[in-house]
This record gives structure tokens, C-alpha cells and sequence, in this order.
């Protein structure tokens, strides 16, 4: 089972509101290694058609791997607001 | 600004525990937790150990729902191709009181949350905090949303990312040298089809550790714990590690390249994959527990990195559980004395040191320096499945004396300066 079709399976409460969001400028311009394109376990990092950093939020697990991992600060990341992301039933 | 005794920033193990001790002291506690309900946001491997913890709130573990009793413990070491797994049945695991439970943190904070509220406590669910209040040295309480609500003292039970109480300086922000990410499946099986695979009597469970191969020399492991009707597959992974790696690798590859090996397909053949989860686990040990009071404020569990992976054993809940409840006494005491200044708080630490939680940590202190070491992951567990081929195989050609293979493969596999040094180093875990 492919990576979309395992989160298919979670239960998201999405919000409109991102509650990740890259520093596209510091994300080019700095950043050679991009590990958040291969730690999150999610695999929510692609680099998009002009070369830039982008996010699907909206499948994020919240255990903050990409925001660890990030050393040139480039991500804006707190928790989604009460109620919303994902809510395990199993856990 | 409404005011309350205690105020605890997040519903997991840690904040619940604190919660259930001063609600039964008849405080005035709330817990505010950002999921739809607690456990929400809360991943485990998993299992508690209960035996550290069984006499802190003793009259609770009986209704408590726990998935399996422990009863069978197993670990692989992988090596490229092949592999050696040691199986542990002993009857001190089997009988009652049963040291440890596979758990699944949805159902198991659930609960604790009721007993919290049963006690008078409230908890309050589907809410962030967003800021933890200070004024001078002192954390006067909380802001969630457009909120302000204060507090004698704030049990700072966030989690292990930390972000509210590193924002206003109350722990560092989280480093990926000392954190490592979880991540697992949930698999659902018959019950009787976990007995059968397993080799377990009814109720029973099984933990089983894998390392080696399994995160392609990667520090961490893979883990299997049986559930009541379903399996939780998953591993562990050093964040450094991961971006250490020179052939870098996308984490969620690991887990399928895991279940697809030759040992663990027959292991998850016909189970339902239900969830996929994921969490970040603190394991920088006891240099990394932050200062744990100050005025108005503690911090239990992950917040305050209470954690510590011993290779065979992983533990985390039962930190968790233990310094809430020390915690609530703490602040109990402070509340009769009217005094929750740091100095009125300091017993909190006090006590975590004369219990198991900061002794554990202490006599661990050199794991996660020896766990840096690649070798672990990568050269031991292949010399032990290498020498072990080695004597069971029998070739076209004359056999060796037993003594002569053992012999052999020791002093090539182990006799070396480096080796010899590495397993002296070992000494001090």
C-alpha cells in the first residue's frame, strides 16, 4: 500500500488555516540538503514544477521530524489549532 | 483573568497522572489537551511497563484497558541475509502480576481522562494552548486561544516537541541528536491468529525487537507488539541518523522494506492495515532532562525528555505516569504550604530523584553515546547471524571442529582492536 493510501486510512479534521508553512526563499537559497524531503514519514515535502519546497499539510502526522530536522529554521511550524489534524483512534 | 490551582498544558499519560492526583487531593484542576479527545494526538510502540508504576495509584491498573500482558519477549538481530532471533518465554513474565501490557494510547488516555473527570478533575479537549503566560521568572498560567487563564502552578505536559516551553525558555528547542522518530502500522488480526503466530496462551502477548538490517544501518530498530485483535508494526529511527546516511532514504520506505523481509511477511500475512501513525520520541537521556521546576511551573514526561531506550528495553509511559503523580504531590504540598514559588516546588525533583525515574536515567547515562556507534546496527548483528550460518552449515567439503568455527569467526568478528574496543566501551551500559 502506497504511502497517500496508508494516510487515507487516519482520520484528518483539516483545517483552512496551515499550520506549516516553508521559508521558500531561505529553503532555495540555503538549504542543500532538504532532509525534510526524506524524513517525514508522511512524505508530505515535494519539490514542485519551479523548484520550490511545498507542503501537503493537510496529511501531516504532527510529530515534528521535518521541524526538527530543518537547520536553517526555514519551516513556521506549531500544532494545528484544537480540534483539527489528525485524531488517531488507535494510537 | 479566571483563576485556578493547576493549570496542565496537555491530556497524555504525564498531564492525566498529575491531573488524577490533585483532583483526588480535591484541588481545582484543568487539563487542556488540543485533541479531539486525550489520546488523540498520542502514539505508542507499544507497551508500559506497569511493575515500576503499579504501586503509584494502585487501586487504577485493574480496570485499566490494556491490550496483552507480556508474556513472550523476542528479539532479531538482521544481518545481510540472515538472522538470528532469541526468544524469551519465562514464567516470571507469564504470571501474575505481569510486568508489562502492550497498550494502544487512544484507548488507554481515553480512560485515564475518565478517571480524571470522575475525580472532579476537568479536562478540557479540542483546545490549544498557544502560549504559556510569564511574568518576570514566574509562569502565572496560560493563553489558549482568546483565553487567559491563571494559575497557582502550570504542569507544563506538552510533549516531547517542547514548543511552548522553549519558546519562553524554559527547556532548549528539540535537537535531532537527541530525538529519534516512531512510526507504525496498526494490523488487525484475529485474536486467535496473534495466539497461533505467536506461540501465546489466551490473553497473552508478545514484544519482539528488531535490529540491524531492518533500518539499513541506521541507529534504531523495528518492533512488533501484539495487541488484542490487532498487531502495531513499526520502527524507530535516529533523526541524525537519517541525515547522517549517505545514500539517503525516504523513512516510509523503511517500514514496507520491513514488512516485505522473508521474517515478517508470514508474521503480517492477512492482517488489515486500519492506522498509520507517527511520533517523535526524546532520546538524549538524562544530560537532556531539563531544570524540572521553577516558579510556578513543572514538567513531566516527554516535555522534560523522560524517556530512555535500552536497546531490549524502551520505556517512556511508565516515566510519564510516575512524574505526574510526583508532580501532583509536589504540588499539593506547595498549594497547603502557600508557597508554589520554585523553593516551595523543589520537592518535585527531589522525588524524581530517589525514585526510578531520574535513578533509571542516571544508570543509563552512557546508552545514547554507545548507541551513536553505526556498528551496532550494521557489524554485530551480521557477525552473529554470520557465525551461527557458519556452524550450521554442513558443505561438500569436510566440516570443521565445532570448537575450530567458533574459534574462527570469533576472532575475526570480535578480536579486532576496534571491536574489542567498542565492547569495552559497552561495559558502561
Amino acid at each position: 500500500m502506497n504511502i497517500e493510501a496508508k494516510l487515507g486510512l487516519d482520520v484528518f479534521k483539516i483545517d483552512k488555516e496551515r499550520h506549516i508553512t516553508i521559508d521558500v526563499e531561505v529553503c532555495n537559497r540555503v538549504c542543500t540538503d532538504k532532509a525534510c524531503l526524506y524524513v517525514c514519514p508522511a512524505h508530505l515535502y515535494e519539490i514542485d514544477d519551479q523548484g520550490n519546497n511545498t507542503v501537503n499539510f493537510e496529511g501531516c502526522l504532527e510529530c515534528g521530524t521535518c521541524l526538527i530536522s530543518c537547520d536553517h529554521r526555514a519551516l513556521e511550524w506549531h500544532y494545528p489549532r484544537g480540534e483539527y489534524g489528525v485524531q488517531y483512534r488507535m494510537g | 483573568m479566571e483563576k485556578v490551582d493547576c493549570i496542565i498544558v496537555g491530556g497524555g499519560l504525564a498531564g492525566l497522572s498529575a491531573a488524577y492526583g490533585l483532583a483526588s487531593e480535591g484541588l481545582e484542576v484543568m487539563v487542556v489537551e488540543r485533541g479531539d479527545y486525550s489520546g488523540a494526538k498520542n502514539v505508542t510502540g507499544g507497551r508500559l511497563y506497569l511493575s515500576p508504576i503499579r504501586d503509584i495509584y494502585p487501586e487504577l491498573w485493574e480496570s485499566a484497558p490494556f491490550e496483552r500482558p507480556v508474556t513472550r519477549e523476542l528479539v532479531t538481530l538482521m544481518g545481510d541475509g540472515a538472522s538470528t532471533t532469541l526468544e524469551l518465554a519465562s514464567d516470571c513474565f507469564a504470571t501474575a502480576p505481569y510486568q508489562s501490557y502492550t497498550v494502544l494510547r487512544a484507548r488507554l488516555d481515553q480512560w485515564l481522562a475518565d478517571q480524571v473527570m470522575e475525580k472532579g478533575g476537568m479536562v478540557i479537549t479540542k483546545n490549544r494552548v498557544d502560549e504559556i503566560l510569564v511574568e518576570g521568572s514566574k509562569v502565572i498560567g496560560i493563553r489558549a486561544g482568546a483565553d487567559d487563564i491563571g494559575a497557582d502552578v502550570t504542569i507544563i505536559a506538552e510533549g516531547v516537541l517542547g514548543l511552548l516551553s522553549s519558546k519562553v525558555g524554559l527547556r532548549e528547542e528539540p535537537l535531532a541528536r537527541d530525538h529519534a522518530l516512531g512510526y507504525k502500522e496498526i494490523l488487525e488480526l484475529p485474536s486467535s491468529v496473534i495466539q497461533d503466530r505467536w506461540h501465546l496462551n489466551e490473553g497473552e502477548g508478545a514484544a519482539h525487537l528488531f535490529m540491524g538490517e531492518v533500518t539499513k544501518g541506521m541507529m534504531g530498530g523495528g518492533f512488533l507488539y501484539t495487541n488484542k485483535d490487532s498487531i502495531s508494526l513499526g520502527i524507530v529511527v535516529g533523526m541524525s541518523a537519517m541525515r547522517e546516511r549517505k545514500e539517503k532514504i525516504e523513512s516510509h520506505t523503511l517500514l514496507d522494506a520491513f514488512k516485505e523481509l522473508p521474517q515478517i511477511r508470514p508474521l503480517v500475512e492477512g492482517g488489515t492495515l486500519v492506522e498509520y501513525s507517527a511520533h517523535a520520541i526524546p532520546e538524549g537521556g538524562i544530560a537532556k532532562v531539563p531544570k524540572l521546576f521553577g516558579d510556578g511551573y513543572l514538567m513531566v514526561g516527554d516535555a522534560a525528555g523522560l524517556a530512555l531506550n535500552a536497546l531490549l528495553t524502551v520505556r517512556g509511559m511508565d516515566f510519564a505516569i510516575a512524574s505526574g503523580f510526583y508532580a501532583a504531590r509536589a504540588v499539593a504540598d506547595a498549594k497547603s504550604r502557600g508557597d508554589c514559588s520554585a523553593a516551595g516546588l523543589a520537592q518535585y525533583e527531589q522525588s524524581l530523584r530517589s525514585s526510578f525515574v531520574l535513578k533509571d536515567l542516571e544508570t543509563a547515562k552512557d546508552i545514547p553515546h554507545i548507541m551513536e556507534n553505526p556498528r551496532l546496527f550494521t557489524h554485530y548483528p551480521q557477525a552473529v547471524s554470520g557465525l551461527l550460518e557458519k556452524l550450521y552449515t554442513i558443505g561438500p567439503h569436510p566440516s570443521q571442529k565445532l570448537s575450530s568455527t567458533v574459534i574462527g569467526g570469533v576472532r575475526k568478528d570480535f578480536m579486532n582492536a576496534r571491536t574489542l574496543k567498542e565492547l569495552y566501551a559497552m561495559r558502561k551500559i
